[in-house]
């Protein structure tokens, strides 16, 4: 085990709690799935929360993140608000996109959120794109790309990788690596399987980084994002994590034991990992994270409440957002 | 025997050329390999090299020399002991007939070839062109208004810019984004490597961004590579994200068959992209609309999808000098008004159904010609508003029939208009094969004028 990162009560409490948020809607949504109030696709990041958790402690309001379909975590760490992407999933006109996109595609211009895409690794290219961007304007801003172990064996990404590196894009590219591409192992795609290795063929740096670890992935992503904001082009952060839940809701899981899953659960778990940390130092005791818990609940309760009878989009909103009118 | 250099082709479209310079003169001794002169196509810049040696007889095209075409004799090389008195007339050799119009008879033998045309009837003001009374028309090739619609939106707003493979220091494959790089520097002008999923997908993450990015797809066969990023991340974005996430941005490139270039480099995408909502979808047929519809295009909140014709590109024609011409999207241009018979067209086919509705009128029908301009939106009340006047309808295009732009254009007439059809709507496409390399299957392939004048006049009941 690593040497504990550097925190502070202060940031340890409130990464705690955005990991428990995301923890807590994803399986009330899981719920909801069940109850067949949620539909279609739905991917949950149980088990990847320190992930996304961690590089939004790390990078800087304005900064864009954009992911694949596994991408409510993204949203609430980012400071979407429970209620709309819950209404989202339910597909209500409270939702983000109206009801319009579901799961796998939401967007917040106001929280620099690019979706949410279910092309595995279509958002790799975009968020370079993003990435473009910001260089073109010279705005200081990087662009956050995260996409899974799967998607890293697609074309596009080298493509968007060479380009990036070419142009000293500020991006990030974010693997988080759960090990399973829906149901094959990495053992079984992947013939390198050292995923942040990947860049090397085009000059681009890569580390590979606890992922179940909140504190490092803050430490890495600050690294390469200041790499990245000194103009010296994209870095490649291969996070290593793992989903407890299956792929999607309808995934079985059967490409792996029962006993895997549990000891990533029992020695691995970042909440337990920010959890025992907390009190071992004494930031916190059991009634303090108790009280988080019941707040955290009662956020995740509004947001289903609100899920529950948010209107479904009024028929008209069939036909609007298709084209936009011309600028005036 | 003296040996004859002619007017070389270097590419599958060039008919004709400049003769920028010599870089022998008569007397010089050449060998195999030896630069010739340099010439001008409708592409590049290229110079011509030696295949045989000898000495320099006589030069018969002086240098600077314009409109050259493909085949005329320009050199004429001494073989060992020759002199200049041993020289005989150039060899009258025809040029190659470069057009995929071109037939099985035995070209005319003619000492100065003409060029080929490829658009036999090209109007240059049309009857609907919507500019003020007294506007002065400048003689513009397609390409140059292309590149003139891409450079005035450049200076007009700084988050446009273009990015694409050769647009930069090669200066565009075809030569569209000439001089951009000169004007706007690397920054703007961003050549790219050879990999359309990837900076499609840029160009998007771009526009969603804040930018106004143009993309250029060396040709529209290549975008295939890019097709997802066009239809899943562009067009449907907006709907995606309850009318949140904006994507600004212009695909373009040369789209269809140009000349022998063969299946994988001779494909019409007008009804694949036609097919999905959340793009528009541009196909303009003369230099002025591919000015002012590319720069409406640039200015527009979408994706667009801009399909231009390579074949088209060298076409000199009418552009009003105007600051600022703009051409509506959605809008269809009446090309020619007639009585009898609509003929409904885009992009090169146009020019071919105008050549159809000429020989129609030798033969006492009317045809109207309406240039589709926009295939989606697609102006069904110029269409259906021309059919409730002439009855007949004849769908034109270069594509392929099944689903295609004709196979819609004929489903909404009959909707729309049924009551009003004095005949079967009538369709003229390609043949159903991918399209053939050798010159004679290529021209049996694609849809000619004579095709659009026998369906003309089979909705006519004319023989």
């Amino acid at each position: 085990m690593a040497t504990p990162g550097k925190t502070s009560k202060k940031e340890l409490l409130h990464l705690y709690r955005e990991m428990l948020l995301i923890r807590r809607f994803e399986e009330k949504a899981g719920q909801l799935y069940g109850m067949g109030l949620i539909a279609g696709f739905c991917h949950l990041y149980i088990g990847q929360e320190a992930v996304v958790t961690g590089v939004n402690a790390a990078i800087k309001d304005g900064d864009q993140m954009i992911t694949s379909y596994r991408d409510h975590g993204h949203m609430l760490a980012l400071g979407m608000t429970a209620r709309g992407v819950m209404a989202e999933l339910t597909g209500r006109s409270g939702g983000y996109s109206r009801g319009k996109g579901g799961s796998m595609h939401m967007f917040s211009v106001e929280k620099n959120f690019y979706g949410g895409h279910g092309i595995v690794a279509a958002q790799v290219p975009i968020g370079a794109g993003l990435g473009l961007a910001n260089k073109y304007l010279d705005n200081g801003k990087i662009s956050t790309v995260f996409f899974g172990d799967g998607a890293a064996n697609q074309g596009q990404v080298y493509e968007a990788l060479n380009m990036a590196q070419l142009w000293k894009l500020p991006t990030l590219f974010i693997i988080e690596n759960n090990q399973y591409a829906m149901g094959t192992s990495i053992a079984r795609s992947t013939a390198q399987k050292d995923l942040y290795k990947r860049g090397l063929s085009f000059g681009v740096e890569g580390v590979q980084v606890d992922g179940m670890d909140v504190l490092a992935v803050r430490d890495a992503t600050k690294k390469a994002a200041a790499h990245a904001r000194a103009g010296k082009g994209p870095m490649i952060l291969e996070m290593m994590t793992y989903r407890y839940r299956g792929h999607s809701m309808s995934d079985p899981a059967k490409y792996r034991t029962r006993e895997e899953v549990s000891e990533m659960r029992e020695d691995h778990d970042p909440i337990d990992m920010a959890k025992n940390r907390l009190l071992k130092e004494k930031w916190a005791d059991l009634d303090a994270l108790k009280a988080i818990d019941k707040d955290i609940k009662a956020i995740v309760a509004d947001a289903v409440e609100f899920a529950k009878t948010s209107p479904e989009p009024a028929p008209a909103e069939l036909y609007t957002d298709v084209l936009l009118e011309l600028d005036a | 025997m003296s040996i004859d250099i002619q007017m070389p082709a270097l590419s599958p479209t060039m008919e004709e050329g400049t003769l920028t310079k010599w870089l022998v003169k008569e007397g010089d001794a050449v060998k195999s390999g030896d630069m010739l002169a340099e010439i001008e196509t409708d592409k590049a810049t290229m110079e011509v090299e030696a295949i045989d040696e000898g000495v320099v007889g006589k030069i018969l095209v002086a240098e600077g020399s314009q409109n050259v075409a493909v085949g005329t004799v320009i050199l004429q090389l001494l073989e060992d002991g020759e002199g200049v008195d041993d020289l005989s007339a150039p060899s009258e050799t025809p040029a190659p007939e470069a057009t995929p119009e071109a037939t099985h008879e035995p070209a005319t033998v003619s000492s100065t070839p003409e060029p080929a045309q490829s658009t036999a009837s090209v109007q240059s003001v049309p009857v609907e062109m919507d500019v003020p009374a007294g506007t002065a028309m400048v003689e513009t090739s397609v390409r140059d208004a292309l590149r003139d619609a891409m450079a005035e939106e450049m200076r007009r707003d700084d988050r446009v810019f273009i990015m694409g493979e050769e647009v930069a220091e090669y200066q565009g494959a075809y030569k569209v984004t000439r001089e951009l790089l000169q004007e706007f520097g690397a920054k703007r002008v961003i050549d790219t490597p050879i990999t359309e999923h990837g900076f499609a997908g840029i160009g998007v993450g771009a526009a969603m961004g804040g930018l106004r990015p143009i993309v250029e797809f060396m040709t529209w066969n290549f975008a295939m590579q890019a097709i997802d990023h066009i239809i899943n991340s562009a067009a449907k974005t907006l709907y995606m994200s309850g009318g949140q996430m904006r994507c600004p941005i212009v695909f373009r490139g040369p789209n269809g068959a140009a000349s022998r270039v063969g299946a994988q480099h001779s494909h019409d995408y007008s009804s694949w992209y036609a097919n999905v909502p959340g793009l528009k979808v541009v196909a303009p047929y003369d230099a002025a609309d591919a000015k002012g519809l590319l720069k409406s295009a640039i200015r527009d909140p979408n994706p667009i999808v801009f399909l231009e014709h390579e074949m088209m590109y060298g076409e000199i024609m009418d552009v009003p000098d105007m600051d600022d011409y703009l051409v509506p999207i959605g809008k269809a241009l009446v090309r020619r008004v007639g009585s009898d018979v609509t003929i409904t067209a885009h992009s090169r086919m146009v020019g071919r159904a105008l050549e159809a509705a000429d020989i129609l009128a030798g033969e006492g029908i009317s045809a109207e010609v309406i240039d589709l301009r926009t295939i989606r939106p697609l102006d069904s009340d110029t269409i259906i508003k021309s059919v409730k006047k002439t009855n007949r309808i004849v769908c034109a295009e270069e594509g392929w029939g099944q689903s295609g732009i004709g196979a819609e254009i004929a489903a909404r007439v009959m909707e729309q208009a049924f009551d009003y059809l004095d005949a079967p709507p009538a369709r003229v496409f390609q043949k159903d094969v991918p399209l053939p390399y050798a010159g004679n299957l290529e021209a049996l392939s694609l849809p000619n004028a004579q095709d659009v004048v026998v369906a003309a006049k089979g909705v006519c009941y004319v023989k």
